[in-house]
């Protein structure tokens, strides 16, 4: 076991998977955002530059490119860098990419990775600060994997560059400098497995993302209250582990779901439906999501804290299904 | 002019353009019965660009279609018993009835994605000719859409990753829209097309584009095989716009057939409907091509019209065999949608 910054491990990944497949391809970004650590991304250009190409500032042409590319057996991963840019590239990854095997009758398979950065990054405003993996979660066809750890991502980057579908690989910038545990030969993390990233046993907190670690915050100021909360962090949206959840509701009764995504059918929407629809015996009190506002994100620092799934509105909506 | 090819290349191309035309003209009647629902497009009309086009291409390249893909997977081979099953929806389909007409696809001939979008292969093709590039294999891709697809922003962001990565694709845009529904016959070829000649907008890329008659078999021979043989060399993307007069059935939002396609037409359409009788005269490229055959005697009308009822009785019992085919189990939706 070693500790390890969150961006190191996602370049660990990437370098050993440009390392062991020459099938994967690099398309556009750095994979690090604006972060100060970019320069990182040299280090790549340097060793596998022939397999990276930086496309001109036209999102539905490269995500079309990276998909096509995977249709002729490379497996791309495509950086779209800024989540909101996706919607540029909507008709290559909704219409094309998530079809393309359904309906081609299983003869075309898609290996191909679009990853984005979601979410509140600190006045990033309406059009920087987008979190698309609930309105993609609604579109048949694509995986999705959503990170919170070092261990995870480098996991889960692997597994996605692994799969034969299309997958969306939504990380969020805040978690870049997040210092955590790496265990020694880590493994690839497989999809549709959840982890309790802290046990409990009064209330199950479900959180994706950055929101993992606000959990984990909440968590902790809550066990000073006595109030022992457990954690679970899906993982990946697509496949997911409803098992690992019940199993959990099954012990606590009561279910909280924090994440980044609005909140009208959002992911905590889904989650919400889905515990209800197969535990609602278990159920002692109504389930409680704590999104981001329904409001388009506003720039000026007060506001955009204001509409988050903030540490205080989780302790809120804990103590809420508590009572 | 007839492409510069031997008599048995020559017969070849005619007998594909009839499987085409035999195939679509026994269509349209099975979606007037309700056979099948959904819309669906015709390539009556462009035989004369894609039979002889598709035929200068290698086993393994990768070939992109969008609505009027029936001619292209013919030209190519796919077999029409498949192609009718797929249409309407059945269990012996190409696809297993999960794609139907917008979505046919014949892997194993290099069709591996056919969009209903119609730039959405554009970007696409740009993905296996990278993908050709970066596995050095030689194979070259070929984008075929209409006119129309030049309207969405997919074409020109492409157009600009293709030629910037100089890769390996040929863009043939076949225009129909000469005298269409909805396009103006006057200086503009296109009512929709701030662009004109269609050509400026590949153009503004850098990449070579030209335009030619589509309904000249031997003239689009020529200039495809030319332009896949520059690509193949490492040149970059080439555009061709292979230009043809639409087909009368095509000029409703339903498709329709005048008049049966018979060889006797190439000398005689006297027996076409008064309104379509100068498109079978003058525009039709399976005549057309049937008669420059006889002019140049590489084959005599009777030689034709045994190719021709050769290929009509194939039809007959693709028809037969896509009607005797069963539909998948309503179960089978639930299925295969990831690998």
């Amino acid at each position: 076991m070693r500790e390890i910054a969150y961006y190191e491990a996602k370049f660990e990944a990437l370098e050993e998977i440009m390392a062991a497949d020459e099938r994967v391809h690099l398309i556009n970004g750095t994979f690090l955002s604006l972060s100060p650590h970019r320069h990182v991304y040299q280090n790549l250009k340097n060793k596998y530059g022939a397999r990276m190409i930086a496309p001109p500032i036209s999102e539905l042409s490269f995500c079309g490119l990276a998909t096509g590319a995977a249709m002729a057996g490379l497996r791309p991963i495509v950086d779209l860098s800024t989540g909101s840019f996706i919607y540029e590239a909507w008709p290559q990854v909704a219409n094309e990419a998530a079809n393309a095997f359904s309906m081609s009758g299983g003869q075309t398979k898609v290996p191909v990775v679009f990853h984005l950065f979601h979410g509140l990054r600190g006045g990033g405003a309406a059009q920087h600060s987008g979190s698309p993996q609930a309105m993609l979660w609604n579109v048949p066809g694509l995986e999705i994997a959503i990170p919170s750890s070092p261990r995870d991502v480098k996991g889960l980057l692997k597994t996605a560059v692994a799969s034969d579908n299309p997958t969306i690989f939504v990380d969020h910038t805040r978690l870049l400098d997040l210092r955590g545990e790496m265990p020694d030969n880590d493994k690839p993390i497989p999809f549709g497995a959840a982890d309790v990233k802290r046990p409990g046993s009064d209330a199950t907190l479900i959180a994706t993302s950055y929101t993992v670690q606000v959990a984990l915050q909440a968590a902790a100021t809550l066990a000073k209250e006595k109030i022992s909360v457990e954690v679970i962090d899906p993982r990946t949206l697509v496949p997911f582990d409803l098992a690992t959840i019940l199993a959990s509701v099954e012990k606590t009764h009561r279910v909280v779901i924090a994440d980044e995504t609005h909140q009208s059918c959002g992911v905590g929407a889904e989650i919400a439906a889905r515990i209800a629809e197969s535990g609602f015996d278990k159920l002692k009190a109504p389930i409680r999501r704590v999104s981001t506002l329904d409001v388009p994100v506003p720039y000026s620092p007060p506001l955009e804290a204001h509409i988050g799934p903030s540490e205080s509105r989780i302790i809120d909506a804990v103590k809420a299904v508590l009572r | 002019m007839l492409p510069k090819l031997p008599r048995e290349a020559l017969l070849d191309l005619c007998r594909r353009m009839f499987v085409i035309r035999h195939f679509e003209e026994n269509l349209v009647p099975l979606h007037d019965k309700g056979v099948f629902g959904g819309h669906y497009h015709l390539y009556v009309g462009q035989e004369g660009t894609g039979v002889p086009a598709i035929s200068c291409l290698r086993a393994d390249d990768y070939l992109f279609t969008t609505h009027r893909n029936h001619g292209h997977l013919l030209a190519r081979g796919a077999e029409p018993k498949k192609l009718f099953a797929e249409i309407l929806g059945r269990a012996d389909g190409l696809n297993k009835g999960k794609g139907g007409s917008f979505h046919s696809v014949a892997p194993s001939l290099g069709f591996l994605h056919s969009s209903g979008v119609v730039a959405g292969i554009i970007p696409l093709s740009t993905g296996t000719a990278y993908a050709s590039k970066a596995q050095k294999n030689g194979r070259i891709t070929v984008c075929l859409f209409g006119d129309g697809s030049l309207e969405e922003g997919a074409a020109p962001e492409s157009f600009n990753l293709a030629s910037l990565l100089k890769l390996p694709v040929l863009f043939l845009c076949e225009n129909n829209g000469k005298y269409g529904a909805g396009r103006a016959v006057a200086a503009a070829q296109s009512s929709t097309m701030a662009a004109y000649p269609l050509t400026d907008l590949p153009k503004a890329y850098k990449i070579p584009a030209q335009q030619i008659d589509g309904m000249d078999a031997g003239l689009v021979h020529a200039t495809i095989s030319e332009a896949v043989q520059k690509i193949r060399a490492g040149e970059g993307p080439q555009f061709i716009e292979a230009q043809t007069v639409r087909f009368p059935g095509s000029e409703t939002n339903w498709p329709t057939v005048p008049k049966q396609t018979d060889t006797s037409l190439a000398w005689d359409v006297s027996s076409v409907p008064e309104k379509a009788r100068d498109w079978y005269r003058s525009c039709d490229p399976v005549l057309i091509y049937i008669r420059e055959l006889v002019e140049a005697e590489q084959a005599s009308r009777d030689e034709i019209a045994a190719v021709e009822a050769k290929v009509k009785a194939e039809i007959a019992a693709a028809v037969d065999f896509a009607l005797q085919s069963p539909y998948p189990k309503p179960e089978e939706a639930e299925k295969a949608f990831f690998a």
